[in-house]
């Protein structure tokens, strides 16, 4: 590691994020287009499972989830396409700042934006689907840790696939596999939490949790290389 | 196996291309190689004969509604499938790591070999994981923990292997490759504990399981099927290595060429414009 310290980490960190918020702020990509895609998404599903037989109201954490699925592979391409354009990876190798706090950043903002996708899907089902929220703490815990579970992966295997030919195509068969877990366990919990049995739940909250924290240790770690490669 | 992990650095401190790098002219095999190979073919007519024939069917552990009967034979070839893709897959996270320690070729190449050689006995125990499936629970496929993770493993390193094929510079692609190789690996448990989690919600629609019972003439015919399931995967990775191995050299001397001969012609092509250019490449190569 370049930058030893972790208040350098945290700064470093912190300069990416609000890089990304930024450039979002100016070009409201994912505003203007990731968020009416997770609507639509949650239309189109009430097309295929038909909206007048409760299927949709048993469903939604499943369908919730998978929307933002579908999501988080469109934000994560516009994150890393932000990067491949004009020779920012250099750029940013050259900026000194430590590769970790790079990977930190990177995976904040994408957090950011994915938290405000699944506020406007809570919305969104609640509305759609006639689903009452129950437990508020364990969705919000849950929406918390899966989140950071998806942004560690999804930083790390951005970065993986950035600038290579078949790149649009090669991630989500990389990613979506990987993340299979996540959509098991916050689907659970979500459902717990609908069910109004919270124990079982919190025991799949506890293993999105364990997840966000295997990745973020391998995205520290692995950031380097990485970085310093092409 | 030491003879496996060890021969990618011997290669490489020695530079001589002794040790399994040492191939027969005319493919991938070397003398050492093609006795295993024979040895090999034969202990697989042996074990068919064995597992198919002279192995006894099964009679059930305790109550007769468990025994599979004749059936009990798919086990011999399953079991050891199932060993030998894990075994594939240690292998390529074993390699990807001491890629990322040591930076030499010859890890990634026992990484990819090792990959490509796990996919197909994954592949293989899906398939005979579902014929027992169907003889046990009546369908091609349950939601069954271990088929369900087994098929998302199988579809994680599809993903390496595609991975692999996309990028074209060797050094960034044995870099990416060896973390993803990694984290495939890391991934196998999580993935598991979910499924096995999810399932076991769903409990009340008791699946019938078959219980056979392991003893004399089925316990020989399942170790016998476990060793060459390891012997039959070696035997892969000799080859599959030698020709990993093989196509890397071929690759980074497929370059030289294609410069001498684009310089080759452009000294043909035009002798008057080219002319400056044509003898600063000639000074180049031959001074």
């Amino acid at each position: 590691m370049s930058a030893g310290t972790p208040s350098t980490l945290f700064r470093d960190a912190a300069l990416v994020v609000g890089k990304d918020l930024r450039l979002e702020w100016r070009s409201r990509v994912i505003t203007s287009q990731v968020l009416p895609f997770a609507v639509l998404v949650l239309v189109l599903f009430a097309f295929a499972l038909d909206p007048d037989r409760r299927i949709l109201g048993e469903a939604t954490p499943g369908l919730f989830w998978l929307a933002v699925l579908f999501s988080t592979l469109l934000a994560l391409q516009r994150a890393f396409a932000v990067e491949a354009a004009d020779g920012v990876t250099d750029a940013l190798r050259l900026s000194g700042l430590d590769p970790a706090g790079i990977f930190l950043g990177k995976a904040a903002g994408i957090a950011v934006h994915l938290l405000a996708l699944e506020l406007v899907l809570g919305v969104g089902v609640t509305f759609f689907y006639g689903t009452t929220p129950h437990g508020p703490v364990l969705l919000v815990a849950t929406c918390l840790a899966a989140t950071a579970g998806l942004a560690a992966v999804g930083s790390l295997y951005g970065v993986l696939s950035a600038g290579m030919r078949a790149r649009d195509t090669l991630l989500p068969l990389l990613l979506l596999p990987v993340v299979a877990p996540v959509l098991i366990a916050a689907t659970q919990a979500f459902a717990a939490a609908y069910d109004r049995s919270s124990g079982e739940g919190w025991r799949w909250f506890g293993l999105l949790v364990v997840f966000a924290l295997l990745y973020l240790a391998i995205g520290i770690f692995a950031f380097e290389t990485l970085l310093e490669e092409s | 196996m030491n003879t496996t992990t060890g021969g990618p650095l011997e290669d490489r401190e020695t530079g001589s291309g002794a040790g399994l790098l040492r191939v027969h002219p005319d493919g991938t095999a070397s003398p050492g190689s093609r006795r295993f190979g024979i040895v090999l073919s034969v202990s697989v007519v042996v074990f068919l004969a064995v597992a198919l024939v002279i192995s006894p069917p099964d009679s059930g552990a305790g109550a007769s509604e468990n025994a599979m009967g004749e059936m009990v034979r798919i086990m011999y070839v399953h079991v050891p499938v199932a060993n030998a893709c894990y075994l594939a897959f240690f292998m390529t996270a074993l390699a990807s790591v001491m890629y990322l320690w040591k930076k030499t070729e010859g890890w990634d190449s026992l990484a990819a070999a090792s990959a490509e050689v796990g996919v197909v006995f994954t592949a293989l125990t899906l398939a005979t994981g579902s014929i027992w499936g169907k003889i046990a629970w009546g369908t091609w496929w349950e939601w069954d923990a271990r088929l369900t993770s087994t098929l998302l493993m199988l579809v994680v390193y599809i993903g390496y292997l595609a991975l692999r094929r996309a990028i074209l510079d060797p050094v960034v692609r044995a870099k990416r490759a060896a973390i993803v190789g990694l984290v495939a690996f890391a991934n196998v448990p999580i993935v598991h504990y979910s499924v096995t989690w999810w399932r076991g919600l769903h409990q009340e629609a008791t699946i019938s399981r078959f219980d056979p019972t392991i003893d004399g003439g089925k316990l020989f015919a399942l170790m016998f099927g476990l060793l060459l399931g390891v012997a039959l995967y070696v035997w892969l990775m000799i080859h599959r290595f030698r020709l990993q191995y093989a196509e890397a050299r071929l690759e980074s001397k497929g370059l030289d060429v294609a410069l001498a001969e684009r310089r080759a012609e452009a000294v043909a092509d035009r002798p008057q414009a080219g002319a400056p250019l044509a003898a600063a490449a000639q000074k180049g190569t031959n001074p």
